[in-house]
């Protein structure tokens, strides 16, 4: 099947749903609604002509600049029989961040959905147990957000000016610690 | 021996708690399962992860695009050439980049001889668990071979950071095609001692047999790639279903279990090792004639005689050095067959020097969510040769 036909098969069903849809690097984006992201999944994964019944993966991204849609999740769906590869992205705003959890449909998403979670704030609706899963879990911010620098910016001992990056003001520095 | 498993609801009794890790000779890595035991029967268990996570993906949006190959290194650090050449050939896909066919090749050979290095430590590490260390300090000798097939490829043994963006930073060495012929001709027969040690061995048998079956549908439900799915009998292979590098030029074949048990994973990973001989065998000696990196001056680094004589190449040799390459805007995955599965690597580029986003699938982080499904009812003793069988490294786990 080729991803026009894909597309249109979905179309079918989910017509209104469908924002966007672009073909990058050969394989099938549609962005849509996050509220039809559970119907969609099913649709795709019981569909017989399209049977994506395998997730390849699923994770988050921070666009800071794109106001009202800042979060983002992408999922990739897999259908092993043709050789189907579907790629969904749902966007939502930072101040509220939650969508459906998908692990109700496949158990592998459990684990991935938690270190989104994790890393991103996102909050799934429906998962048995959003815990943090890689940082310890009194850690209070997420990660990847795009505003928190590489290092950990709880840490004092480690300022940036002695590494060069930024803020590095060579007056600031020796008023300050030349006396 | 091993015993089927039985229905939760029959155990009564007692329940003792049990840590398996994190630092644990069973566990073979960092990672830490809490067991709810009656008896030797595992009755519930709990997983905690992390203890080695190195924020990878947070660190690759702070990196050029170069600089992120040391960092697949340390995913699965038992095959870390097919981390490294996946990731050139993400990176290729996006900028839109022909390698020669040369390359394509030199890559089969070094990424089918990390299979075989990968798949060697997995299944000598289940015979070590069910008691036969001789087959596993054997083995090791030929995986010695394969670390120093590394060596003479890019100097480096365990954390490779083989290949460049494009290709390779040099041709096969005389000693690299002495020592492959080598390896070629001895190991088939060093290797089938081991076969012969193990695979009909009847207490060897009796251990794996039936340990933690773990079927189609629910292994494609947990995501399982990989040997772990095929040992199910699905053969999704990402070098059939999507060749890269080549790989539709080979003849070879994908071996598929039936039940999904350790022995079937065993039995898929040592398959899958003659597999790859015949596979390194046909690229070997059918290795085009040609250059050994294409021609992307932009991100690969030139020859040092060439940045002292050459204005051109010292430019590109200071951009690349500084990270200062330009990259087309996009996003782009990209998937090749690890040794536990699918890698997939999903790279967005806004156009900077750096990605803006950057995730890898890990097969490792994904299908071991379901160790508690597969070791729920089991023996002890069964759910420590499940996860050798699995093969999960703790590198790929935490990212």
């Amino acid at each position: 099947m080729t991803n026009q036909e894909v597309l249109d098969h979905v179309r079918t069903k989910f017509a209104d749903q469908i924002l966007e849809f672009d073909e990058p690097y050969g394989m099938l984006t549609i962005i849509i609604n996050r509220d039809a992201l559970l119907p969609m999944v099913e649709f795709i994964k019981t569909d017989e002509v399209l049977q994506c019944n395998f997730m390849t993966d699923l994770c988050g991204m921070h666009h800071p600049d794109q106001l009202g849609r800042e979060l983002g999740m992408v999922y990739m769906f897999h259908g092993m029989r043709k050789n189907i590869r579907i790629r969904i992205k749902c966007f939502m705003p930072i101040d509220d961040p939650h969508i459906d959890s998908i692990t109700s449909l496949f158990k592998a998403a459990n684990w991935m959905e938690r270190e989104t979670f994790d890393f991103y704030g996102i909050k799934f609706k429906g998962h048995p147990d959003l815990r943090r899963i890689l940082n310890m879990d009194d850690m209070d911010y997420h990660p990847m957000l795009k505003q928190y620098k590489l290092e950990d910016g709880t840490r004092t001992d480690k300022d940036d000016r002695f590494f060069g990056r930024d803020g590095h003001d060579g007056v600031e520095f020796d008023q300050r610690y030349i006396k | 021996m091993s015993t089927e498993p039985l229905e939760i609801d029959t155990l009564e009794g007692e329940f003792s708690t049990l840590n398996l890790g994190p630092t644990h000779p069973a566990t073979h890595g960092i990672f830490q399962n809490i067991l709810t035991m009656n008896g030797e029967r595992i009755y519930h268990s709990e997983q905690t992860v992390g203890y080695i996570h190195r924020a990878f993906e947070k660190i690759a949006e702070h990196r050029p695009f170069n600089q992120i190959t040391p960092l697949t290194d340390r995913l699965n650090y038992c095959s870390s050439p097919i981390n490294n050449l996946g990731w050139h050939m993400t990176v290729e896909k996006l900028i839109g980049c022909t390698v020669p066919k040369r390359v394509d090749y030199m890559r089969v050979i070094i990424m089918e001889l990390a299979r075989i290095a990968d798949h060697l430590v997995c299944n000598t590490v289940i015979a070590v668990d069910t008691g036969a260390l001789t087959g596993f300090t054997y083995m090791f000798q030929e995986r010695e071979k394969i670390y120093e097939l590394y060596e003479e490829v890019c100097g480096a043994r365990l954390t490779t950071n083989i290949g460049r963006i494009g290709g390779f930073e040099r041709d096969f060495s005389p000693a690299f095609h002495q020592k492959l012929k080598k390896f070629l001709a001895e190991f088939p027969k060093k290797f089938q001692e081991f076969c012969d040690l193990t695979e009909r061995n009847r207490v060897f048998m009796d251990r794996v047999i039936n340990a933690c079956p773990f079927d189609a549908e629910r292994c494609l439900n947990y995501g399982f790639t990989g040997p772990n799915l095929r040992a199910a009998g699905v053969d999704y292979d990402v070098r059939v279903m999507n060749p890269y590098s080549s790989y539709q030029d080979f003849d070879f074949i994908i071996p598929v279990g039936i039940s999904g048990d350790t022995y079937d994973r065993y039995i898929v990973r040592q398959k899958e090792i003659w597999e790859s001989v015949k596979i390194i065998n046909q690229a070997y000696n059918n290795l085009p004639e040609g250059d050994y990196h294409a021609d992307v001056p932009e991100f690969y680094l030139p020859p040092k005689d060439d940045v002292y004589n050459n204005m051109e190449a010292l430019i590109y040799h200071f951009k690349i050095v500084m990270g200062e390459m330009d990259v087309p805007k996009g996003e782009v995955y990209h998937s090749v067959e690890g040794g536990n599965g699918e890698l997939g690597y999903y790279l967005v580029s806004d156009g900077g020097r750096k990605p803006f986003r950057l995730h890898f699938r890990r097969p490792c982080f994904i299908y071991y969510q379901a160790y508690p499904e597969m070791i729920k009812g089991c023996l002890l003793s069964d759910a420590v040769v499940t996860l050798s069988s699995l093969n999960v490294i703790a590198g790929e786990l935490d990212a």
